[in-house]
């Protein structure tokens, strides 16, 4: 029973930076826009927030500058696709290969560092209890931020004026223009808030869950929450389930050779890329579906014709 | 107002010379860089983009390091034109490198001019087989290319780490993962004395001069322009477009495999876990700075392999780390896609509606 309790443990922590990530460029992909840039800005909040947080001993200033970074990174991207009108599959790659390089470059003195541990929150009684305490009650804070997250983008795209607003300028923009929305605006604000969650996630990566520093922390994670979008059909609480799935096959895999199961290790880390493609193909087999899930209007350029 | 006309003519003139306006940005960006980061800027230029264009060492290492990124980046501007998103030609190269290695591994007792063709046919085979995943998923399952072509990098980069940990790992040596070295029949000859320029340069060639072929003069270079144009149009025009994702993902994975063995059989000489270091991603950027024209990407290839070799300069000369290459790489896609704006639209500068009136 311990050991369960562990390994459900280990899913939720390795499953949040997904979850932060995924959530981010949900709302991103709702508007409209596909940014591939993902793992680029995972990477460089993972560096910003592990940078700050060890110089400043502050995880709310490091967390807080790793939104920043994926922020900037975003509005970077959004200069280019939404203001020059760049090609955003390119636009993208240009963004995960810049961010693995910057970050490598910044993060340059810092490789072999490691942070404390966040501390894990405990409440009276409540943490004590057998099994619902250790899995409900003993997380970290950014586990319980994670969650917020997803409940608060779930009711925001679900129930605000201003969720509807941007879901109607990614399923058709040119419509959202003649009624008078700010096409261009909401886009930025989407990417600014994707770029954010991206950030921290990345941070939750390097000041969290390693807790340490090494180039290319990310290790496709960035690609991995774009496939999480796909899987959840563009729906919050599906987004999350998918994170929770995804944090599971990277637990069991380091938990196999455990069982006395005789494989090599890296047939096991091949196992959350393999997971993803047949997830992928699942979902996307049934073309009716997806198109009709999918954005209308996503990755597609929009200008104001006069 | 200022505001973005799309031009019905795609500016010619320009399209060709945005990329050098790109070149002169990313430098200037790079100076910028350098000194934020408190490195002398002029130094660090003039030692990535100048010192190895003045030492010829250093240019026979840039032919050595545009082979590849000439031949991957050719395989991907085909798709790239028809909006067939491969990616992961990192993956299909590890796998070509595997696959031709593989061979050259079992014949080790065995000399004959036939050895280096039968490896090369096996990469291509290799690349081709990594590539064949996303094609079939793509054209029977409707999956995201993008996305299976990147995992499959992951797999394959582990997969070549599996194989010279265990089966293919050295015999005689001294339990290091890798693999023997290559015998003399493995190994590509060498095309300049002194140098590690081999003749994998002059396949590239030859592969740029049949893709300007291809393009200009074959049905197939008229389809993948009118399918990434306009795929319904292309639906009328009544060729399969489950044949072109298949060509597409063929052409790059065969050249990205073929690569990938001439990395393995050239330069390096052995299988080793470090193989692929970022060539097929570095093609993307290739295939865009070239204008996804081969003799822009012949150019452009160039261009990309400067910065490989100014990256190691400025690691061993100001104590940088390599990553300064992928930074370098990121801004010059990011000046030539903003810098494009200009080719692709007119700027117009309106003034407001009451002006107007006046």
């Amino acid at each position: 029973m311990d050991l369960l309790v562990l390994i459900l443990q280990g899913v939720i922590v390795s499953a949040t930076s997904l979850v932060f990530a995924a959530i981010g460029e949900l709302v991103v992909e709702r508007a409209g826009v596909l940014n591939l840039g993902l793992e680029g800005m995972m990477v460089l909040g993972a560096i910003a927030g592990f940078a700050v947080t060890l110089d400043t001993g502050s995880y709310v200033v490091g967390i807080a500058a790793a939104a920043v970074t994926g922020a900037i990174a975003a509005s970077l991207f959004g200069f280019l696709t939404q203001i020059l009108l760049s090609n955003q599959v390119a636009t993208g790659l240009a963004l995960t290969i810049f961010g693995l390089g910057l970050s490598a470059l910044l993060g340059q003195g810092y490789s072999g560092e490691s942070t404390e541990p966040l501390a894990k929150i405990h409440i009276f009684f409540l943490s004590d209890i057998p099994i619902v305490g250790p899995l409900m009650f003993s997380h970290d804070p950014l586990v319980y931020l994670s969650l917020a997250l997803a409940v608060g983008v779930a009711w925001f795209l679900a129930k605000t004026r201003t969720g509807l607003i941007l879901r109607a300028i990614g399923e058709n923009h040119d419509a959202a223009h003649a009624i008078g929305y700010s096409v261009v605006g909401v886009r930025m604000a989407a990417l600014l808030f994707g770029g954010a969650c991206a950030g921290v996630g990345g941070a939750y990566l390097s000041t969290v869950q390693t807790p340490l520093w090494v180039e290319n922390i990310t290790a496709g994670r960035g690609w991995i929450a774009l496939a999480i979008v796909v899987f959840s059909a563009w729906r919050p609480g599906r987004a999350l389930l998918g994170a929770y799935l995804f944090g599971g096959v990277t637990i069991v895999q380091l938990h196999v050779q455990g069982f006395g199961i005789d494989i090599e290790a890296q047939y096991l880390s091949m196992l959350p890329y393999l997971v993803t493609i047949l997830v992928l193909v699942l979902i996307s087999h049934d073309k009716a579906r997806i198109s009709l899930n999918a954005p209308a209007c996503l990755a597609k350029p929009f200008f104001v014709s006069s | 107002m200022i505001r973005l006309e799309p031009l019905k003519e795609v500016s010619k003139g320009l399209l060709y010379v945005t990329p050098a306006i790109a070149v002169i940005v990313t430098i200037l960006l790079g100076t910028v860089m350098f000194a934020v980061l408190g490195k002398d800027p002029v130094q660090a230029i003039s030692i990535i983009f100048l010192e190895p264009l003045t030492n010829s060492f250093a240019i026979s290492e840039m032919i050595v390091k545009a082979t590849p990124l000439i031949l991957i980046g050719l395989g991907l501007s085909f798709g790239f034109r028809a909006g067939i998103w491969n990616i992961g030609a990192e993956g299909q190269f590890t796998v070509g490198a595997l696959a031709g290695g593989a061979v050259a591994l079992a014949l080790h007792e065995v000399e004959g001019i036939w050895v280096l063709p039968l490896m090369c046919l096996a990469g291509i085979l290799g690349g081709m087989a990594w590539a064949a995943i996303p094609a079939f998923l793509r054209t029977r399952f409707n999956t995201n290319e993008i996305l299976v072509t990147l995992m499959l990098t992951y797999v394959a980069v582990l997969l070549l780490s599996v194989m010279v940990h265990g089966p293919l790992k050295d015999p005689e040596g001294l339990n290091f993962p890798e693999s023997r070295l290559f015998h003399e029949s493995a190994i590509l000859p060498i095309l300049i004395e002194e140098t590690r320029v081999h003749i994998g340069f002059l396949v590239a060639l030859a592969a740029v001069l049949v893709a300007w072929v291809i393009l200009r003069h074959h049905v197939f270079g008229y389809q993948v322009k009118v399918m990434g144009q306009s795929p319904r149009a292309a639906n009328y025009g009544g060729f399969a477009q489950q044949r072109v994702v298949w060509t597409c993902l063929m052409i790059s994975g065969g050249l990205a495999g073929l690569a990938g063995l001439f990395e393995a059989a050239g330069p390096v000489g052995q299988l080793v876990p470090a193989l692929p270091v970022g060539y097929g991603f570095t093609a993307i950027i290739v295939a865009f700075l070239g204008r996804l024209t081969p003799v822009g990407i012949l150019l452009s290839g160039f261009v990309m392999a400067l910065t490989y070799i100014g990256g190691e300069a400025a690691q061993i000369e100001m104590n940088l780390p390599s990553a300064v290459t992928g930074v370098f790489q990121g801004m010059f896609l990011f000046s030539l896609l903003g810098i494009d704006v200009l080719a692709r639209y007119r700027i117009q500068v309106s003034r407001p509606a009451w002006a107007a009136e006046k």
